[in-house]
């Protein structure tokens, strides 16, 4: 009677209009406040860097798809060019562009496409190639100059952080003021110094139910409580909590790195969890490791445990006996 | 006042508005209905009637003995022209009887009322039900009588009268609610004493603000409560229900019985009524006819047996560009190859639109939308990766058996994963080794 072919497949047969793309697009709209700071900081530092770690990114993502005969339509899923984006704002503005060049080859030949590509890398590609440039080149990783908008003529200049465990800042009387951090109006990295940008584009990220709210809440009280306690004890030799959110690498690593849907765990129970591990990892490393910054390590040290956190905190099943 | 919900769950779309003022019509019956003799969970029914035996309207034409089975009834008079294999909206052919409509509607003789309907003892209540062939009207279609019988040492204490509707586009349920109050009530009254309980809850969700002043305005003797839910999909699974109303889980594996309760759906309340008052065997129910690919939407009463496209001609007929019909919500629908197969006892909906080529799917890319909005406490994307890569021990201690297929984890997917789709795979995996297992011992 009828020639038309009739669907036939199983239930549901409506869906959220939502898709992966979207949500990676939503990631590098939520960026573009931190975007024009760091482009207001460091002027045209900036651009090239973006640059680079942009057609970086985009060609191993190629040459790999590639390889491994995978559909190209996977290059524009968003998700390599959060990574180049955030790569870029992690790295410090002075740093050449062959060096941003490596990290951002390594951090989807390495972070991400050697697992098999979106959603199955266990680490945060750009932390990934961050921590390799971190490692091969240190020099050239730990040197800072200063936003063009602050009148300094030294050549290298001190973050926040540094200059808190190398300079003694809290005695000197030469911490850096909470303003300046708040607003970006200091040295580091290239995107992660204006907390104000940050968490307006966080905030969009929450609006558009794309970050988890725990893992950065988590990292906050962990971090608070842990770095309180001996400012509390000893304000003379600790910075307060609210400098080390402000401070360094906090901002976008809370709310940015550690959220990361593909490497951050997909239990409510274990994300708490995950949170308070990266928090206290943190704050071990920044007030008695031998770094001034551990926000990337902890988040990196954190990821490793993710599939296990998944597996032991399976949420409680409608009557399933509570556990007593 | 916070309304009440259950834990987790989706709002989808509501699509309602196209039918929910439209009251119900009757169909009138097609010139031939194919009546399956399986419509509901359990056994299929046994033909007693042959190719040329005359019928009437509500003659028993099949009956089982097997306790998990309906008996089945004409839903014209006329003549039967076959018993026979027959598509059917399950998806595999099945037995069904075949009548010819003489258009006359000759009820059968033998179906009689009670007098006084609310002063029979559970047992003649759960008689006439049985020998109405009632099932659930909500889409599962368990037999009613089975579910009046709890067993010796559960006690019931509570009665829900499920008027939820949750799935998207469906609206006969509120039709019934709004026309026929009184048979729901007094329905639900010979549930509530067929199964010695002391309460009745109506559960009805605040997109039906209308059914629940009707409900709470209405005079009845019965102890009712009318209690309002916020909207929220799969409120009407029974599990989910409990727990919204009465804050009770049913164990895991378990049944409504194991927590002192028995769910039954409006349109199930008012054919236990219809039933027992009148003697009516369930041989038509109400059906939503809605979806983009239906030019007149309506709610109608059809004849058990009535094939689809006899329906969907009288809402304008079939549209070139359709290529989607449902049994069914969009939620939990089947869909269907034909247009051929017959209206069945659990056929609440016919849905039918027109769909582009599907979106396209990406890699898990650990969202956990769908861990937060399962109704049950599951990892669905975990039960996925279980099954794709061949772990089933692992997806049972994962609680796979636990999902009710309600389709929350796949609706909210941004990577368009058919979640459902390999949750069943595994779950009909585990129960056919369970099944061989058990077989060879």
């Amino acid at each position: 009677m009828m020639d038309t072919a009739f669907i036939l497949r199983s239930s549901p047969h409506l869906r959220d209009r939502d898709s992966v793309p979207k949500i990676m697009y939503a990631v590098v709209i939520s960026l573009l406040p931190a975007i024009a700071a760091s482009f207001y900081f460091f002027r045209f530092r900036a651009l090239g860097l973006y640059l680079v770690c942009l057609i970086g990114c985009l060609i191993t993502e190629t040459l790999f798809l590639r390889a491994r005969k995978k559909p190209m339509h996977s290059l524009w899923d968003g998700s390599a060019v959060i990574t180049a984006l955030l790569l870029a704002m992690t790295l410090p503005p002075a740093l050449s562009l062959e060096l941003a060049l490596i990290g951002a080859v390594m951090a989807i030949a390495l972070g991400k496409q050697v697992f098999g590509g979106l959603g199955h890398n266990i680490f945060n590609p750009a932390l990934v190639g961050r921590a390799f440039l971190q490692v091969a080149f240190p020099v050239a990783m730990t040197t800072w100059s200063a936003p063009a908008t602050l009148a300094v003529d030294a050549v290298t200049y001190a973050t926040p952080l540094g200059n808190l465990k190398f300079q003694n800042a809290i005695s000197q009387g030469t911490l850096t003021p909470l303003k300046d951090l708040f607003l970006g109006n200091t040295g580091g990295c290239l995107g992660e110094t204006s907390a104000a940008a940050l968490l307006l584009g966080a905030a969009f990220l929450f609006f558009r139910q794309v970050i988890d709210w725990r893992i950065p809440l988590g990292i906050i009280l962990s971090l608070g409580a842990f770095a309180g306690i001996f400012w509390l004890v000893e304000p003379q030799t600790y910075a307060s909590p609210l400098f080390h959110f402000l401070a360094g690498g906090f901002m976008i690593g809370a709310f940015y790195m550690a959220t990361d849907m593909v490497s951050s765990p997909i239990t409510p129970k274990g994300a708490w969890i995950y949170a308070s591990g990266i928090g206290i990892m943190i704050g071990i490393i920044r007030l008695f490791g031998g770094f001034p910054e551990g926000v990337m390590f902890s988040i990196l040290f954190m990821n490793t445990f993710v599939p296990l956190i998944n597996r032991f905190t399976r949420p409680r099943i409608l009557g399933e006996r509570r556990r007593t | 006042m916070k309304k009440k919900t259950f834990a987790r769950g989706i709002h989808p779309p509501e699509q309602k508005h196209t039918t929910e003022n439209l009251p119900l019509e009757p169909l009138l019956p097609p010139e031939k209905v194919v009546i399956p003799l399986l419509q509901h969970f359990g056994a299929p029914a046994e033909a007693l009637v042959k190719k040329g035996d005359d019928v009437r309207l509500g003659q028993k034409i099949g009956d089982s003995p097997a306790l998990f089975s309906a008996c089945i009834h004409s839903s014209v008079s006329g003549k039967v022209l076959s018993v026979d294999g027959f598509a059917h909206p399950l998806g595999k052919p099945m037995t069904a009887v075949t009548v010819v409509n003489d258009g006359e509607d000759r009820p059968d003789p033998e179906i009689r009322g009670k007098e006084d309907p609310l002063a029979l003892s559970p047992e003649e209540i759960r008689i006439a039900v049985k020998a109405a062939g009632i099932v659930g009207l909500g889409g599962a279609a368990f037999p009613t009588a089975v579910k009046l019988t709890p067993p010796k040492d559960k006690s019931i204490d509570v009665v829900i009268i499920n008027g939820c509707e949750c799935e998207p586009m469906l609206t006969a349920d509120h039709r019934i609610m709004l026309e026929h109050p009184d048979d729901i009530l007094n329905g639900a009254e010979l549930v509530r004493k067929a199964v010695g309980a002391a309460r009745i809850i109506v559960g009805i969700e605040d997109n039906k603000r209308d059914v629940y002043d009707l409900f709470h305005r209405h005079p009845h003797d019965s102890p009712v409560e009318v209690v309002l839910l916020k909207t929220k999909y799969p409120q009407g699974a029974e599990k989910n229900l409990i727990q919204a109303l009465l804050k009770r889980e049913v164990p895991r594996g378990g049944l409504p019985f194991d927590v002192g309760v028995v769910v039954q759906n409006v349109g199930t309340a008012k054919a236990v009524w219809d039933a027992v008052a009148q003697g009516k065997p369930l041989y038509e129910r109400a059906v939503t006819v809605s979806g983009s690919g239906i030019p007149e939407p309506k709610n109608l009463m059809v004849r058990i047996g009535t094939p689809f496209h006899h329906v969907i001609d009288h809402c304008g007929g079939l549209q070139p560009e359709s290529n989607l019909i449902l049994m069914g919500g969009p939620m939990m629908g089947l869909t269907q190859a034909s247009p051929e197969v017959p209206v069945i006892k659990g056929t609440s909906g016919i849905l039918v639109w027109g769909e582009a080529r599907p979106p396209r799917e990406h890699s898990c890319i650990g969202c956990a939308r769908c861990v937060s909005h399962c109704p049950m406490g599951l990892v669905p994307t975990r039960l996925m990766k279980c099954v794709k890569y061949a772990a089933l021990p692992e997806a049972e201690s994962s609680g796979i058996l636990d999902c009710v297929e309600c389709g929350c984890c796949q609706f909210s997917c941004p990577a368009n994963i058919p979640l459902v789709h390999w949750i069943r795979l595994g779950k009909n995996q585990i129960l056919n080794e369970r099944r061989k297992k058990s077989a060879s011992s």
